[in-house]
């Protein structure tokens, strides 16, 4: 009984750790935000890295999401008469929830692992310490540009999956379930509201910070080696994976528990 | 002057520093020797900052270095890192200029560049290596590479963690060579870390040999083989028997 308690004791213990070690790294991280030198050559490419090179896998995901979602809507509507409401559900699901989690979920694979992987793979190189001995901290030159693009470019990539995602829905909409296509397109912009738009791009700012802070975190507190490299890789993908959901949870709560 | 009073660093259960203690004159060359995972690495690393001691007092021409503005610091030190520890993402004169881009020893980027080449011409790499990347080059020209941004500002102090490790007999002379003519030359400095008994008689001026997390034997390199010690007999002479265990 005494070593269940132990090994309970000794699990919570760890989970209050590891969560302390990451509130004090984000703590850190915002805190360069304040302090220069501010790098913006890594910004710059950081930028281009998460949010440009993101667009083909970001568009591809909402097209095919979206069309989906309309056969999907068109076909349980169908079982109470419902089929008309294909563009108001499209567009709804598309932006307060399938837009801002997918394209999350997609920059956490793509983008967190990356991170990760490059930073960890920094650390047992002793790029790092170099970095270091070159008086640049690490946090201001690795993390800081990357946490902070992804948090700015990540509103413009969900923007962007919305519209495609909606655009998939007309596509299937009007060439496969009969719509007329102004009339999708006057549901969907008289359906939709401000906050709306507004919850999907504060989504979408916050999982771009919890992509590239888990990619951050979990490359810079790499073990040794390949097998190192590769747990925190893994590490920071699952991470950010469940704590997008997690926040996406709480932040719809947020916005629409009314 | 770079000294190390009663030094102490534990990770976990592994006590890797007991007390070391170390006094590196300045502009001389010192190299530290001793088998590996002896904590030669985390010697040099507590020096710069890069690992905490757990205990003692490490100072640099009189000041402890916990006290002393750490940009400041940094900026009297280079570092030859054992895998070169090269930027992958940047061409090698940035890699090489790096400091002289950013911070407070930044240069405009065409003087940087005319600096890092005249610093690779130094280590003995033509021009067009420049605009090349890291991946790109061999491991010996990579630690040239790293050779060159270790010195390009200039340093006071360079630090050498296993200058030749994974070279070649012959390259291994050149980075032998070039290190004891750029310490002599600029005057620095020196702490090196090294298995390799012919970079120790290449480059030392002072040897310390370091052994069951404490400086076992400190003196001139002319005065090593005749240390009188069983423990630096056996390292310097490469023998399996010995006061030094094989199996660790």
């Amino acid at each position: 009984m005494i070593a269940l308690l132990a090994s309970i004791g000794a699990a919570t213990l760890g989970v209050l750790a590891a969560i302390g070690r990451l509130a004090i790294f984000t703590g850190q991280t915002i805190s360069h935000l304040f302090r220069p030198p501010f790098y913006a050559r890594e910004f710059g490419t950081a930028v281009l890295q998460i949010g440009y090179f993101s667009l083909p896998v970001v568009g591809l995901t909402a097209l095919f999401t979206g069309g989906a979602l309309a056969l999907q809507i068109y076909a349980g509507g169908a079982r109470f008469s419902a089929e008309a409401v294909v563009p108001q559900i499209v567009a709804i699901g598309m932006v307060r929830e399938l837009g801002p989690v997918l394209v999350g979920l997609m920059i956490a694979a793509r983008v967190t692992s990356s991170i990760a992987a490059e930073i960890a793979t920094m650390k047992v190189t002793e790029q790092i310490d170099a970095l270091v001995t070159l008086s640049t901290h690490p946090m201001k030159y690795l993390t800081l540009p990357r946490v902070l693009a992804a948090t700015l470019v990540m509103p413009f990539l969900v923007a962007v999956g919305d519209i495609i995602g909606i655009y998939g829905g007309f596509l299937v909409g009007t060439e496969r379930l009969g719509f007329n296509a102004a009339a999708y397109l006057q549901n969907t912009a008289d359906f939709l509201t401000r906050i709306d738009i507004i919850s999907s791009l504060v989504k979408g700012a916050v999982f771009g910070f919890i992509a590239a802070l888990m990619g951050c975190y979990y490359g810079m507190n790499s073990d040794r080696g390949a097998m190192g490299v590769g747990r925190a890789t893994k590490s920071s993908v699952q991470a950010a994976a469940i704590l997008i959901l997690i926040a996406n949870f709480l932040l719809t709560g947020v916005f629409f528990s009314a | 002057m770079i000294t190390l009073d009663n030094v102490h660093k534990t990770f976990g259960t592994n006590a890797v520093l007991q007390g070391v203690n170390l006094r590196v004159p300045k502009a001389s060359s010192m190299v530290v020797i001793g088998g590996s995972g002896t904590g030669k690495s985390v010697l040099i690393k507590s020096v710069l900052g890069l690992v905490t001691p757990d205990s003692g007092t490490i100072t640099v021409d009189g000041q402890d270095i916990t006290t002393t503005d750490r940009d400041a610091f940094l900026a009297r030190f280079g570092m030859l890192f054992q895998g070169a520890a090269l930027f992958d993402s940047l061409p090698v004169w940035q890699n090489v200029a790096f400091r002289l881009l950013r911070g407070s020893l930044k240069r405009p980027k065409p003087e940087a560049r005319d600096i890092a080449i005249d610093k690779l011409r130094r280590v003995g790499l033509a021009a067009d290596v420049a605009d090349r990347l890291p991946a790109e080059l061999s491991g010996g020209m990579q630690k040239r590479v790293g050779l060159a941004r270790a010195i390009a500002a200039n340093p006071e102090i360079i630090f050498f963690d296993e200058p030749t490790t994974g070279l070649d007999p012959i390259m291994s002379s050149v980075i032998n060579d070039l290190i004891r003519e750029i310490v002599t030359e600029m005057g620095v400095t020196a702490i090196t870390i090294t298995h390799d008994m012919t970079s120790v008689r290449a480059i030392a001026d002072n040897v310390a040999m370091l052994h069951a997390g404490k400086i076992r034997w400190t003196g001139p390199v002319e005065e090593m083989t005749e240390a009188g010690d069983p423990y630096v007999d056996q390292f310097i002479n490469g023998r399996a028997n010995g006061p030094i265990e094989t199996v660790r």
